[in-house]
């Protein structure tokens, strides 16, 4: 597939080029950039959702209902599934197209997993990029549903416009809630597995934990609770009303623009970090780099001048204020 | 590596429909239903109308021996049996993957680059 023609066919609808375009990313392909740039401008349309929380809050099939849902609106939707890589082996099993067999043989519907591949934090690296290639493609809304190791997803803050976070009675989430920091970070909370004992008493408790929040209290947006049964459907309707009113929220005070004008600015960092490191590869190569780290590790150069001697080598000025 | 597991019961469609969403470079079906002769050729076909040509199809579970020959002509390999070793799957897989469709590695320093870069633009 010829690079710009790959563009244009996923910008026609087509999957199988979306499809190669998300492996591009996913390997850090050199064409990915020019891809990218290309795709930018077509972006900007999708609203794009996260979900995260405990592994066994049921996420997946929580999603997957989603997904039936805005269907029915007639939406046409993506989802990014994010599983762990191992740590020992860098392989890994992504098994959530298992709660997603409902959405089978729907063209409107795009699914696509991905390994974390050593990316702490709950998502993969690459999650920005690929959501880009995502909302070019014309997806209504696009889903990523993280890896829920139970700790600070701050992640998915990054990556995602409105965050749910999910929520099961009876796990004793309300105390993680207060230590991963799961609190700040979501837009609506749901508690699955509602049929069961507890749901009264952990929205009770969330409810209150969240009324302790002193940022909350100035903001726009009161956080809604939402009890849903995953496995019947129940509180889905609910819940897509309330990441639609959390869309318009975000609109409506400008945290939409603000928060995308922060993403490009961390992005062109990002980007500009890397074009750093790679003109420095280039220069001095990477045995010399290892030479230089190992002299800074036992003292016989410091980092300062050594990265001061760089920075010159690479044509940038002096990284410290001079020296008389 | 990476296998996406998608479930027991998935029709021809749903198999080619995750193999074009994850842009795969190998399917590998397990069947033991004695069905392979029905299913297979409807995988073949629809992998083919999808424009998927480059991706490694093979099976394994109940295939008897006299299925095996008609089984490769459709461009299906391996063909394991009940009892073979992972090992075994696992380095067919290796053997076999279309290189072209390889990934690419990035060098260690552009690595940690990465990693370094994500922390400093927060």
């Amino acid at each position: 597939m010829p690079q710009m023609d790959i563009v244009a066919r996923l910008l026609a609808g087509d999957r199988r080029a979306l499809a190669r375009v998300v492996t591009l990313i996913e390997n850090g392909a050199l064409e990915t950039r020019a891809i990218l740039a290309r795709l930018h401008a077509h972006g900007g349309h999708a609203h794009i959702v996260g979900f995260t929380g405990s592994p066994g809050a049921g996420k997946s099939t929580l999603v997957m209902q989603l997904a039936r849902e805005l269907r029915r609106r007639e939406q046409r939707i993506a989802i990014l599934a994010v599983d762990p890589s191992s740590p020992f082996t860098g392989g890994a099993i992504l098994g959530d197209r298992i709660r997603m067999q409902e959405l089978a043989g729907d063209p409107n519907v795009f699914i696509r997993s991905m390994a974390s591949r050593g990316s702490l934090g709950g998502l993969a690296a690459s999650t920005r990029d690929v959501v880009r290639a995502l909302d070019a493609a014309g997806f209504d809304t696009i889903i990523i549903e993280t890896v829920g190791a139970g700790q600070a997803e701050v992640e998915i803050v990054r990556a995602a416009q409105s965050v749910v976070v999910v929520t099961v009675p009876g796990m004793g989430d309300e105390i993680q809630a207060i230590k991963a920091g799961i609190l700040e970070i979501a837009d609506v909370f749901v508690v699955n597995k509602a049929d069961r004992p507890g749901a009264d008493q952990t929205a009770a408790e969330l409810r209150m934990l969240l009324s302790l929040d002193e940022h909350r209290k100035e903001r726009a947006w009161r956080v809604p609770i939402v009890r849903t049964n995953a496995m019947t459907g129940e509180g889905v309707p609910e819940l897509a009303d309330k990441l639609a009113a959390h869309l318009v929220m975000l609109k409506d005070t400008g945290m939409l623009a603000s928060r995308s004008g922060q993403q490009a600015r961390s992005e062109m960092l990002a980007l500009l970090h890397q074009a750093l490191v790679e003109k420095i590869e280039a220069t001095i190569g990477v045995d010399e780099w290892d030479r230089l780290v190992a002299d800074v590790v036992d003292r016989s150069r410091d980092p300062y001048t050594t990265a001061d001697e760089l920075a010159h080598r690479v044509g940038l000025g002096r990284t410290g204020p001079a020296e008389d | 590596m990476e296998v996406i597991y998608t479930g027991i019961r998935q029709t021809p469609q749903m198999i080619v429909e995750a193999a074009i969403q994850e842009d795969v470079d190998a399917i590998l079906m397990s069947i033991l239903s004695g069905a392979h002769m029905a299913i297979f050729p409807k995988v073949m076909e629809l992998l083919k109308a999808g424009g998927v040509d480059d991706v490694l199809v093979m099976a394994g579970g109940i295939l008897p021996d006299e299925d095996v020959p008609a089984i490769e002509k459709m461009g299906i390999k391996g063909n394991f049996g009940p009892g073979t070793s992972l090992n075994t799957i696992i380095a067919f897989v290796r053997v076999n993957i279309n290189p072209d469709r390889l990934a690419h590695e990035l060098t260690p320093l552009a690595q940690s680059a990465e990693e370094t870069a994500e922390g400093a633009a927060q």
